[in-house]
């Protein structure tokens, strides 16, 4: 589904990535861990079409997107949500998701209002539709997130830390949402702080630190990696 | 139930019905000053329209904009008094050639962003305004008048021309807010209005940033164009200094839009509106018009980003042109309803 062939990212001397080797198929829900500052969004932003790697390749359903606009890649399938939030703030929250249903899920204007519609319900955001997106709180403008880059249809969805500060309750109706993305066949990356959340579902677990992965695989092998409990967990 | 809010709101929008339709009709109730002046609102108000497309939602601020007005008014003079053709066909071929004067300008430029970008529109602006001084038959430096059949074709009495370039104006300000109100409204326009809020966002819900500023770019050219010849005819010639002119067409032009609320249907013409009102009322100030309007749109800018109507905005329930869509689904509806209800 997606592969990252030796990428690397520099800002300045600094390499926030280096050399990362990647390969992901599809049906997968992976969580990628690590510590501040690791790079866990400026690899997302690098398939995203964001941030142009300093070196590598970036391969999606075995074409290489490395030097494909954003846009472009949006609607060959990659939706992401943002860590800070892009709401669109004056336009209404719905409006926000039609736009996205639009372009990047290359709906007509009438399917893609009633797509907007549905995804808000789904999202919980319903009860804000007409209210400007720059009004919403932050959870809200999370969720929002969360929406637009459903309502892009895609087929791989990049999460970037969409559960931090929810209640309970909260994150376990999150947690539903995602599974039935999953379960409708959308492929998954997902980057989170909280843990406990991202072990309900991942299939495998990445961890970033120090420019590169330094384990992946199941959950439970690699939370109890020796390098992993150093690098992240501070044991 | 009509809440306050809502009643201004049908006030207002039943207000500017009447004052678009009552200037329909306007050279049948004004005297031929206020003809005039109306007829250079509408222009400037085309203008106005065509900058905040540009720089409010494609981020393209340009300071050059003048370049295609005139190219326009020279477009203009070259068909009908060089060519011979009868001068209403020669307005849409100015916009014509504003447009393929705008394509290479397009290219150049585009190459550029933000400060750089702001430069380079005007260094083109200036290149095309040197080039049209060397134009000999178009009079070189020092410009050239209509010639009077030309004038005279437009009516035979001062009055009815000024009717004629009045409803003139009035048409290509008619068809520019047409034209925006479907453009916004459209699958284009709502992504442009996302660019306007956030464009990497926009970008990365699939809003095709590139193609969306060449439309802007290449949509606005046939109107300033257009603009460019009406004003000639109103002026009845042209000189590169004024036909071009950088105070009129694209200073005043952005103050009023920045004023009036920039990356909204409402701000342009609240903005045009502000500064004829300004310039009626204070025209003994002269050069301070100026001052005092470059003063008036920082103060409004600190204070509210989107100007005038941003302020007066939170008062409204919605825009007073509508050009955001509402949801249709009934499960939306009936959410809110019974949100608000409990
Ligand atoms: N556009 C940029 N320009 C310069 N430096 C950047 C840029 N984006 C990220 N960085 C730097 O790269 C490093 C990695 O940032 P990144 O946001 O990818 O980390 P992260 O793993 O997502 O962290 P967090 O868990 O805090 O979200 C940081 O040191 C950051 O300051
Ligand atoms: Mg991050």
């Amino acid at each position: 589904m997606l592969e990252l062939a030796s990428v690397s990212r520099a800002f300045g001397g600094l390499r926030v990535i280096d050399k990362v080797d990647f390969r992901l198929e599809p049906g997968e829900i992976v969580g990628i861990l690590g510590p501040n500052g690791a790079g866990k969004t400026t690899l997302f932003n690098m398939i995203a079409g964001v941030l142009p790697p300093s070196g590598g390749r970036i391969v999606f359903e075995n074409r290489d997107v490395t030097a494909m606009k954003a846009w472009d890649r949006c609607r060959l399938g990659i939706g992401r949500t943002y860590q800070i939030p892009k709401p669109f703030t004056h336009m209404s929250t719905f409006e926000n998701v039609m736009v996205a249903a639009i372009h990047g899920g290359r709906s007509s204007m009438a399917q893609a209002k009633a797509e907007a519609g549905a995804i808000l319900a789904r999202t919980g955001l319903a009860r804000h539709a007409l209210t400007p997106a720059g009004q919403l709180a932050l959870l809200d403008t999370k969720q929002l997130e969360l929406a637009k880059a459903l309502a892009v249809k895609p087929r791989l969805l990049l999460l970037d830390e969409i559960a931090g500060g929810l209640t309970e309750a909260e994150c376990d109706v999150l947690l539903g949402t995602i599974a039935d993305v999953y379960k409708s066949g959308v492929t998954i990356v997902w980057i989170e702080h909280v843990i406990h959340a991202l072990r309900r579902l991942v299939t495998r677990l990445a961890v970033l630190s120090g420019g590169g992965f330094i384990a992946v695989g199941a959950p439970q092998e690699v939370l109890a990696d020796q390098r992993v409990k150093e690098a992240y967990l501070g044991t | 139930m009509p809440t306050a809010p809502n009643l201004l709101l049908s006030g207002l929008r039943l207000l500017f019905a009447a004052v678009v339709i009552a200037m329909a009709a306007g050279p049948y109730f004004l005297d031929p000053t206020e003809v005039v002046i109306v007829t250079e609102f509408l222009s400037m108000l085309v203008l106005a329209i065509m900058w905040n497309l540009l720089a409010g939602y494609a981020d393209i601020v340009t300071v050059g904009q003048h370049a295609f007005v005139g190219v326009g008014a020279y477009a203009f003079f070259g068909f009908s008094a060089l060519a011979g053709l009868d001068p209403y066909s020669s307005i849409p071929l100015a916009g014509l050639v504003a447009l393929i004067i705008a394509v290479p300008a397009m290219i150049l430029v585009f190459r550029l962003r933000t400060a750089y970008l702001a430069i380079g529109t005007w260094v083109v602006a200036e290149v095309l305004m040197l080039v049209a001084g060397k134009l000999q038959a178009w009079g070189g430096g020092s410009g050239t008048s209509l010639p009077i059949s030309i004038v005279l074709s437009l009516g035979r009495a001062r009055n009815d021309r000024l009717a004629v370039i009045y409803w003139l104006a009035f048409a290509l300000a008619a068809a520019a807010m047409f034209v925006t109100y479907f453009l916004l409204r459209s699958r284009i326009g709502v992504g442009l209005t996302a660019m306007r809020d956030n464009e990497e966002g926009a970008a990365a819900i699939g809003v095709n940033i590139t193609r969306a500023r060449i439309l802007c770019f290449l949509g606005t050219a046939p109107f300033l164009g257009m603009a460019g010849a009406i004003i000639t005819m109103q002026k009845l010639r042209i000189a590169p200094p004024a036909s071009f002119s950088i105070t009129d067409f694209t200073v005043f032009i952005i103050f009023n839009v920045v004023i009036g609320g920039i990356g909204s249907f409402e701000g342009p013409i609240i903005g045009t509106i502000v500064y004829f009102l300004l310039r009626e009322y204070l025209s003994e100030l002269g050069t301070w018009n100026l001052i005092l309007l470059g003063t008036f749109s920082i103060v409004v800018i600190l204070i509210e980003r989107r100007g005038l109507w941003g302020l007066f905005r939170r008062l409204l329930a919605d825009d007073i042109v509508p050009v955001a869509h509402k949801p249709t689904q009934p499960a939306v509806v009936s959410r809110r309803l019974s949100a608000t209800e409990s």
